[in-house]
């Protein structure tokens, strides 16, 4: 519809109470409660065992804090970083599937709009809300692998580590805050909360799950048969990276594998000539793989970022009767 | 400046093809109470939208307050209290807390929120729930607590969706006094309802929707008028006389028809109860029962669509 004439006012106005009640309300809801129990049954495991393991570990290790991380123990075959890969989307979903859908089905919504804000203010205010909370239990989360890693290890984590762990930290919530833009693109979509719901988890799965096994199906099926020279070997690894990382979950790995693992120096493979001068299993400063996972990073956020405004544009459109 | 708080000229709303609101004009006045009928989807809800810049309109203009809800949405939405159909709060919150929250969507300083939210609970006699969760509430309450965010927010205009909507007797009319409060404090109220005779009681003036278009706009003893015919109709009931003959010499009786037993109603240009009465008593009648038949809304409406469907 054209509306030649601009409408007057920030569409900020109102966004502070909007996020307030929001970031309190996640706070202090039950689901929060099972939310903060999934995390602590499914972190806590992989970060005891890698704990357990390291502490057996004699030979020196200069990044021996940012092993508690990646670590996947023997007996429990998963490591703390594998377990975000899925509890964080769970996470997002679970605070954002019914951001907007519940307040019309409550009947909350048009009385809340007639209010003096303008739509842009409730739902930036719903996503940050729900993207404050997140950070705020990742955040927690991370303290206290940091904490345990203190009193098992005994030793105090360098600069360089706690930076990393940091970065990696800025990782996990911008890999959070794709989840929660999704689900809350779904919380509009949809005027039932289960639909939406269902539909973001069956998104997550199809990204977990399939995704992975496509990406391989459809690089084997471009690939020519006889793979003859180096350069085209490289080339078909570089269409399955490329399709993999359609996936959020595949860039948080790599931006993880990137901070974390600071020997990492490419996520494909790398040529005999590219190998010149390297000292193999060297660190790389943190400058240099933060340069080296910026793709990743960006893709992150760009892809919060569009599934939002996606979000936003259908919001605007959309009748607030009942 | 004019009286008029609400101004709407030629507004418009197209869904498709369909004319859900067909250019109408309408007008309402600074501190009367005005009702919006017609049957649902009549278009008064889209109406009401357009009013608040909750939804867009198609065209025409509107001016609530001297502003445009189209491009000041933000200082229409400040001064006009909504109370939509079957209002919702939320109910994990209590009363105190919904309404908090909305004194801070207003801006209103904090200290000056508590008193004033206090002060609307007491004006709709919720004093005593104010710190029970909305979870608690029934039907009446919530729309009482709506009415008390109206209050609060001190509203000019305050806009009211079906209202009395699956309401118990009792709790429509404390709604209904609290309506009547709100125009004594000066506010301009507009109701949307298709309960006709409820809507009556409080309202100034009001306007018929049918199909998008305003069909009929005035008080109801001007809506009376204008469907049931101009007339003074009462009801007698006498026996032992022919009534029918004795009443048509009675000066102003326009006409006298049997309506049920032993019942005749009389349509006059004036008031003629007492010349009526004089004429059955002195014929040697004797008298039973002698009303004045105000015109109901309800007559009025049925009439009016009864007619639309025979145009058809």
């Amino acid at each position: 519809m054209p509306r030649s004439a601009a409408r007057e006012g920030s569409p900020f106005t109102g966004l502070g109470p909007v996020f307030l009640k929001e970031f309190a309300d996640h706070l202090s809801s039950a689901r929060m409660m099972v939310l903060m129990l999934f995390v602590i049954a499914f972190g806590a495991f992989p970060v005891a065992s890698s704990l357990q393991q390291l502490r057996t570990v004699t030979e020196s290790d200069a990044y021996l804090f940012l092993r508690i991380f990646t670590t996947a123990p023997d007996r429990v075959p998963i490591s703390f970083v594998f377990a975000l890969n899925f509890i964080i989307p769970v996470m997002a979903i679970g605070l954002g599937f019914d951001a907007v859908n519940s307040e019309f089905n409550r009947r909350t919504l048009s009385r809340v709009l007639s209010q003096p804000i303008y739509r842009d203010a409730l739902l930036l205010g719903k996503f940050l809300g729900g993207l404050a909370t997140l950070a705020v239990v990742l955040t927690a989360l991370w303290l206290i692998v940091f904490g345990a890693g203190l009193l098992l290890l005994g030793i105090p984590p360098r600069g360089v580590e706690v930076a990393r762990g940091a970065c990696f930290l800025v990782a996990a919530i911008a890999y959070g805050g794709v989840w929660l833009a999704a689900s809350l693109l779904f919380s509009v979509i949809f005027r039932s909360t289960a639909t939406s719901a269902l539909c973001a988890l069956g998104l997550w799965l199809f990204f977990f799950l399939l995704w992975p096994m496509i990406a391989e199906a459809v690089t084997i099926a471009f690939a020519p048969a006889q793979i003859r020279s180096a350069e085209e070997f490289l080339a078909v690894e570089q269409v399955g990276l490329v399709l993999s990382r359609f996936s959020p979950g595949a860039l948080f790995s790599e931006a993880v594998i990137g901070l974390l693992n600071p020997e990492t120096r490419t996520f494909g493979s790398m040529l005999p000539a590219q190998m010149r001068g390297v000292i193999p299993g060297a660190p790389l400063p943190l400058d240099q793989s933060l340069i080296l996972i910026w793709p990743q990073m960006t893709g992150l956020i760009a892809g919060m970022i569009v599934v939002f405004a996606a979000a936003y544009v259908i919001f605007q459109r959309e009748e607030v009767r009942a | 400046m004019t009286d008029n708080v609400i101004e709407v000229r030629g507004l418009l709303k197209l869904y498709g093809t369909t004319r859900a609101v067909d250019a109408i004009d309408l007008d309402i006045r600074r501190g009367e109470i005005f009702g919006l009928l017609g049957p649902n989807g009549a278009g008064k809800t889209t109406t009401i939208l357009m009013l608040l810049g909750l939804t867009e309109t198609s065209g025409g203009t509107v001016d609530v307050l001297g502003f445009d809800p189209v491009r000041q949405p933000l200082q229409v939405k400040r001064r006009v209290g909504y109370l939509p159909d079957a209002v919702g709060f939320y109910d994990h919150l209590t009363a105190r807390e919904n309404l908090r929250y909305t004194a801070r969507l207003l801006a209103i300083p904090r200290r000056d929120a508590e008193k004033r939210i206090s002060d609307a609970m007491e004006s709709v006699q919720l004093a005593d729930v104010l710190d029970k969760r909305v979870s608690t509430f029934s039907r009446g309450m919530r729309q009482r607590l709506g009415i008390a965010e109206i209050v609060m927010k001190k509203a000019e205009v305050a806009i009211l969706d079906e209202p009395t909507s699956g309401l118990d007797p009792h709790a429509t009319f404390e709604l209904l006094q609290m309506i009547r409060g709100l125009k004594k404090a000066g506010v301009a109220v507009l109701i949307s309802s298709h309960l006709l005779d409820r809507v009556q009681s409080v309202c100034d003036r009001v306007a018929l929707f049918n199909r998008g278009k305003i069909a009929l706009m005035g008080t109801v003893v001007e809506l009376a008028n204008k469907v049931l015919g101009a007339g003074h109709p009462i009801l007698v009931e006498a026996h032992g006389i022919d009534v029918a003959g004795a009443l048509r010499g009675v000066e102003g009786v326009q006409s006298v028809v049997a309506e049920g037993e032993g019942g005749w109603r009389v349509v006059a240009d004036r008031d003629v109860r007492a010349a009526v009465a004089q004429r059955i008593v002195s014929s040697g009648g004797s008298l039973t029962r002698l009303d004045d038949l105000q015109p109901s809304l309800e007559e009025v409406y049925t009439r009016y669509f009864e007619e639309e469907r025979h145009a058809a």
